[in-house]
């Protein structure tokens, strides 16, 4: 279960450019939940999953996971209990290294790292039965650097990698966006097929109305660094793309209006 | 003759400084100038324990020790501390300076008549080879001193690559060649890459100190002036490694670092033969590995344009 409590984060602050990112956030998963969370530019989406995943701390406020407090953990530490896939395919992989060896890193996650061999024999069998299931051919290429595929490739892999130990949460920042339609589809199948499988505690933002309509079992919906929204249960299996857009259309034209009224207030007073 | 296998030994047992330079270099892109304090730490250090009578085992291996402890306060300044990859190994260099001076007593041991592993060597060669003075090799004259000199070095550099070579295929190994990769992605699999690169430094700079024991057992002197310009030396080693062998895969990188020493040394000694003034030796150097750096994107971009005007 993960628990976010009240958490808050100001980038460059007393500057100019002051942002505040996160302004209080609460949101609990349950375990076994897939949320995905969608929200306009800015909205602190982004933001929220790197301070679970502990890229930064938070300025304020509490992060559990599976009943421990891991607000202050760094970023390794969490990794053990925290499977991650990056928006940036070139983010989750050593270009360098093959793709057997890159799959035997991910095999120790959270695991002490010794003098033994990283592909010994019994890995490379487990290797080649796991990437034979992913059906992408790449089981002919597990010696080859791992930069020479393509970005949809090495997505599906990071995927594989991020599972590969179960972890206890599953962090997906936006992991198809940079990818071309046909890829992005793939590994969304490829996502949903892996979650519903292992019953995953995960935690996907998405910039698309489509995966935030049709994936997982709740939908939260961000803004200007807080929670607007939070679609569950029969509301989230009802919702379509096109209530969603009109949501989004809704919290847009109050904005507007925030700021003309603001304006009119200004003339009048200042 | 006797200047080649000068100079292919002394390739050789500087390979060493090149394999330490190729772990900072490029397995994790850290501009590691430690090497030029850590080699003449190596040197002092053997130096230093031979002149009292320790066993040379024993004073090769706190060689290693010496340049490792070394290795590790650079990576600890850079990640721990946060200071700048290259300030943090001019700190310790400049550092080293004295602690090498402190070491020896003075900036400059003699090790003539002492027990080195250089006698080892010899009398090792003298037993395979049955105690003759010289031997004819294709016509040559080699004097078996000079030959078992030669191959001990070639026996232990082979030995040390092959470890080197194993060392990053394990567990421990590949995580710190995925750090010097992707940094991003091995933090996000539990793994605590400042102390990756602190141990990398440690065992990078533990060869280095390595090198400068047997060469100054080699050599016949430890002086505290000997590091100056070693890491160039390794860059340049590195470099015409990767041209000689065209990849940047482990085991033939490994091995083309080792072919890129030796035939750098046998360049440099065939230049001084030919009547190239020593004193420029070090500007050669740099010139060559500025040109080496530059050149692959100079080509790239002259290509690009070249393809350009062809279509246009």
């Amino acid at each position: 279960m993960l628990e976010i409590g009240a958490v808050r984060k100001v980038f460059n602050p007393g500057t100019p450019n002051e942002v505040r990112a996160l302004q209080g956030v609460d949101l609990t998963l349950d375990d076994g939940s897939f949320v995905a969370i969608i929200g306009t530019n800015g909205s602190g989406k982004s933001t929220l999953l790197n301070v679970v995943a502990g890229t930064f701390y938070p300025d304020s406020g509490t992060i559990r996971l599976g009943g421990a407090d891991i607000t202050r953990w760094p970023e390794h530490r969490r990794a053990k209990l925290i499977g991650r896939v990056f928006q940036n395919p070139f983010s989750g992989t050593a270009p360098s290294m093959a793709v057997a060896e890159n799959l035997a890193l991910a095999a120790r996650r959270g695991k002490p790292r010794r003098l033994g061999w990283s592909v010994g024999r019994q890995m490379k069998g487990e290797l080649l039965e796991r990437v034979r299931q992913l059906n992408m051919g790449l089981e002919n290429q597990l010696d080859d650097p791992i930069g020479v595929l393509s970005g949809g490739q090495r997505q599906a892999l990071t995927l594989l990698m991020a599972t590969w130990l179960k972890p206890d949460l599953l962090l997906l920042d936006e992991h198809t966006a940079a990818l071309d339609p046909k890829s992005a589809d793939q590994v969304i199948e490829l996502t949903d097929q892996i979650i519903q499988r292992e019953k995953l505690t995960t935690l996907m933002v998405t910039h698309s109305m489509h995966q935030a309509a049709n994936l997982g079992d709740r939908l939260v919906m961000m803004h200007r660094g807080g929670v607007i929204q939070d679609f569950r249960g029969s509301e989230k299996r009802r919702l379509r793309v096109d209530d969603l857009l009109a949501r989004f259309e809704e919290v847009r034209r109050a904005e507007q209006l925030d700021e003309t009224a603001a304006g009119m207030l200004r003339q009048a007073y200042v | 003759m006797s200047l080649l296998i000068g100079a292919l030994t002394i390739g050789l047992i500087l390979s060493l400084l090149a394999l330490g330079v190729f772990i900072s270099f490029r397995i994790f892109a850290f501009p590691d100038i430690t090497a030029d304090g850590s080699s003449a730490l190596g040197a002092a250090l053997a130096a230093a324990l031979l002149v009292k009578g320790v066993h040379p085992g024993i004073a090769t291996a706190a060689a290693f020790g010496g340049g490792f402890l070394a290795g590790a306060v650079t990576g600890a300044l850079a990640t721990k501390f946060k200071i700048n990859g290259l300030l943090a190994g001019i700190l310790v260099m400049t550092a080293l300076y004295s602690v090498n001076l402190h070491i020896m007593g003075r900036s400059n041991v003699p090790l003539l008549g002492q027990r080195t592993a250089s006698n080892y060597a010899e009398r090792l060669g003298a037993s395979v080879l049955g105690g003759e003075r010289n031997l004819n090799v294709w016509g040559w004259e080699v004097t078996v001193l000079d030959a078992s000199m030669l191959a001990a070095a070639f026996l232990t550099v082979v030995l040390l690559g092959l470890m080197v070579y194993a060392f990053f295929q394990t567990n421990l190994g590949a995580a710190m060649r995925a750090t010097g990769d992707n940094s991003q992605m091995i933090r996000a699999l539990g793994v605590n890459d400042d102390n990756m690169i602190i141990l990398g430094l440690a065992v990078s700079n533990g060869l280095i100190g390595l090198a400068g024991a047997f060469l100054a057992q080699y050599q016949g002197f430890a002086d505290v002036q000997m590091g100056i310009g070693m890491i160039v030396w390794g860059l340049a080693s590195v470099i015409l490694g990767e041209a000689l062998v065209g990849t940047r895969r482990l085991g033939l990188a490994i091995a083309g670092t080792v072919m890129g020493s030796v035939v750098f040394r046998l360049i440099v000694a065939i230049a001084l033969r030919l009547g190239l003034n020593a004193n420029d030796l070090k500007l050669i150097t740099a010139v060559f590995v500025f040109a080496a750096l530059i050149l692959p994107g100079f080509l790239k971009r002259f290509q690009a344009r070249k393809a350009q005007v062809s279509r246009a």
